[in-house]
């Protein structure tokens, strides 16, 4: 690890005017950590916002929830109000890391964490989200872990979050505080940028704005949560997809859907298109597998990530069934067979 | 620069680099080398602790960052002829080969016991309002403990059986 001035924050305002470019905010620690120790982040000033006093609340706001930036994990996902009202968001939780890293982990790291893309981790590998500029060692190379959506020649990598995929889903806005004290709140997509020519870019987000909360509305009236994910093991492994989705079904027709993926896109992926082709249906399985065939339409960006299609077409008509109570066809069907 | 930790009931006093880990904060400053380092990058679950009550990682966290805080080693759980019940169950039930990863594990479900008598889900349970400890409930609660010599079957059993004591 290169040597680093630490600093304990005491105020919002105190962390603010300590942050610039080469400094970090440290929350739960388990990313910046990580990648610090292989010098893939090398700030000069790491300051510990941990002790920063109200940032640990889960509180009401309005007909829905805040959570501050520093509950952790496991606590969120533990929260009688969250299970209840948004167990799409404790099922993404759970599904995440372990149980030692979701007791230290915090919303807003969660967030914030960088993205698993093995030539990013590795610092002898050219990649555009260290250097801008170097190139992408991932475009031909190996790696299942890389995204389908949303890349771009410069950069392959996957958002890793599974946090986030559901709070995507859930229609949650990020508050940022600026070195001003000003707030403002953020969607998902806003808070995100896609890679383009500037891998390095990740966020919106300037040097000194702080994740202080995220904001839950409240749940859609009446609707059916899901998140499934899948990986290379059964626990304890990041998502080669997953999918997240709020149904709400109206006198046996599709009300409502919000769908989004993970493991796939540089963000939290959502397309609003393919819940268009949801709203009013019946629940159909040749409709499901019409809008999942559409999301993948494209091939993708490198061969070694190709499975993720036929993957995420897969998990999508199963969560699709789920939520809308449709039955598993059969197997042996010719329904049960993936039109690749 | 100076940390004040409370471990194992004592207060200690460490001087040491703003880089210095937990985990090697109590390896090499204060000897207690029970708590082990297996990867260092919160993969494998060696150097699990308790902070203030919760399991965590020794190695993704900062000396530093738990001035005040208290923590508990393998050290603190037990000793020979005072043997924790899930120490003693461990042994009991030949949880472990090489025995690299079992003060992690007797760590880890210390700390996963606690959070099973509060109700916590997990990605195993059925139903996010009310929750078992069967055992699959136990090996996915305990996937952040590794174990290389593969013991799990008599890990889970160990864990199994030192609840039951645990709890009297
Ligand atoms: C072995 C392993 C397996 C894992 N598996 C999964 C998995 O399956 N699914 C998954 O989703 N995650 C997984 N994770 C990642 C884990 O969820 C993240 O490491 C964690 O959520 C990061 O939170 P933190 O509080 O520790 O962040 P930190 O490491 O403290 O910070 C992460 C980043 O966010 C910034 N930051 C933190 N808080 C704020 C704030 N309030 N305002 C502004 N910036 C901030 C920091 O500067 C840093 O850049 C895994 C991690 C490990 C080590
Ligand atoms: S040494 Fe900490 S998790 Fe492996
Ligand atoms: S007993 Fe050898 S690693 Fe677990």
């Amino acid at each position: 690890m290169r040597a680093f001035d630490y600093t304990r924050a005491e105020s919002l305002d105190q962390a603010a005017a300590a942050l610039d470019p080469a400094a970090s905010v440290i929350a739960g620690g388990t990313n910046l950590l990580d990648l610090m120790k292989l010098q893939v982040m090398t700030p000069e000033r790491v300051v510990d916002i941990t002790r920063l006093p109200g940032l640990d609340a889960i509180e009401p706001e309005g007909e829905g929830l805040r959570l501050g930036a520093l509950v952790r994990n496991s606590d969120l996902a533990a929260d009688p109000r969250i299970r209840a009202r948004y167990p799409l968001l404790s099922r993404a939780l759970l599904s995440g890391a372990s149980g030692q890293i979701r007791n230290k982990a915090t919303t807003g790291g969660n967030l914030l964490q960088r993205t698993r893309c093995p030539y990013f981790y590795d610092p002898a590998m050219a990649c555009s989200k260290r250097e801008p500029g170097a190139g992408c060692a991932a475009q031909g190379g190996v790696g299942r872990m890389l995204a389908i959506f949303g890349t771009s020649d410069a950069c392959l990598a996957a958002h890793p979050s599974d946090m986030a995929v559901a709070l995507r889903a859930l229609d949650a806005e990020v508050e940022v505080r600026s070195r001003d004290g000003g707030l403002r709140r953020l969607a998902l997509d806003e808070l995100y940028r896609l890679p383009g020519d500037r891998p390095d870019l990740e966020t919106t987000l300037a040097a000194d704005d702080l994740i202080t909360a995220v904001i839950l509305p409240a749940p859609v009236a009446g609707s059916v949560q899901a998140y499934r994910k899948l990986r290379d093991r059964a626990s304890y492994a990041f998502a080669l997809v997953s999918v997240a989705a709020v149904i709400r079904m109206d006198q046996g027709r599709i009300g409502q859907a919000a769908l989004a993926f993970g493991g796939v896109a540089p963000r939290p992926w959502r397309d609003a298109g393919l819940e268009a082709m949801l709203h009013g249906k019946t629940p159909d399985e040749a409709l499901f597998r019409e809008v999942a065939q559409r999301l993948t339409a494209d091939p993708a960006p490198n061969p070694d990530t190709e499975f993720k299609r036929p993957l995420l077409r897969r998990t999508l008509v199963a969560v699709l069934r789920e939520a809308t109570g449709l039955a598993q066809p059969s197997i042996g069907t010719d329904a049960t067979k993936d039109a690749a | 620069m100076q940390t004040t930790l409370t471990v194992n009931g004592h207060t200690r006093s460490v001087d040491h680099d703003p880089r210095t880990t937990l985990l090697d904060a109590l390896r090499d400053s204060l000897r207690l080398t029970g708590t082990k380092k297996g990867c260092d990058h919160g993969q494998c679950g060696a150097c699990t602790v308790l902070v203030n009550g919760r399991r965590i990682n020794a190695c993704l966290t900062l000396a530093a960052m738990h001035d005040g805080d208290e923590i508990t080693t393998i050290e603190g759980l037990g000793e020979p002829g005072a043997l924790s019940p899930l120490q003693q169950a461990f042994v009991s039930c030949d949880g472990y080969q090489c025995g690299f990863c079992t003060s992690g594990q007797i760590m880890s479900a210390t700390g996963m016991l606690e959070e099973l008598a509060r109700g916590d889900p997990s990605h195993a349970s059925p139903d996010l309002a009310q929750v078992s400890a069967d055992d699959a409930e136990i090996a996915e609660r305990m996937s952040g403990n590794l174990c290389r010599c593969a013991a799990y079957p008599f890990i889970r059993e160990a864990i199994s059986l030192g609840a039951k004591g645990e709890r009297s």
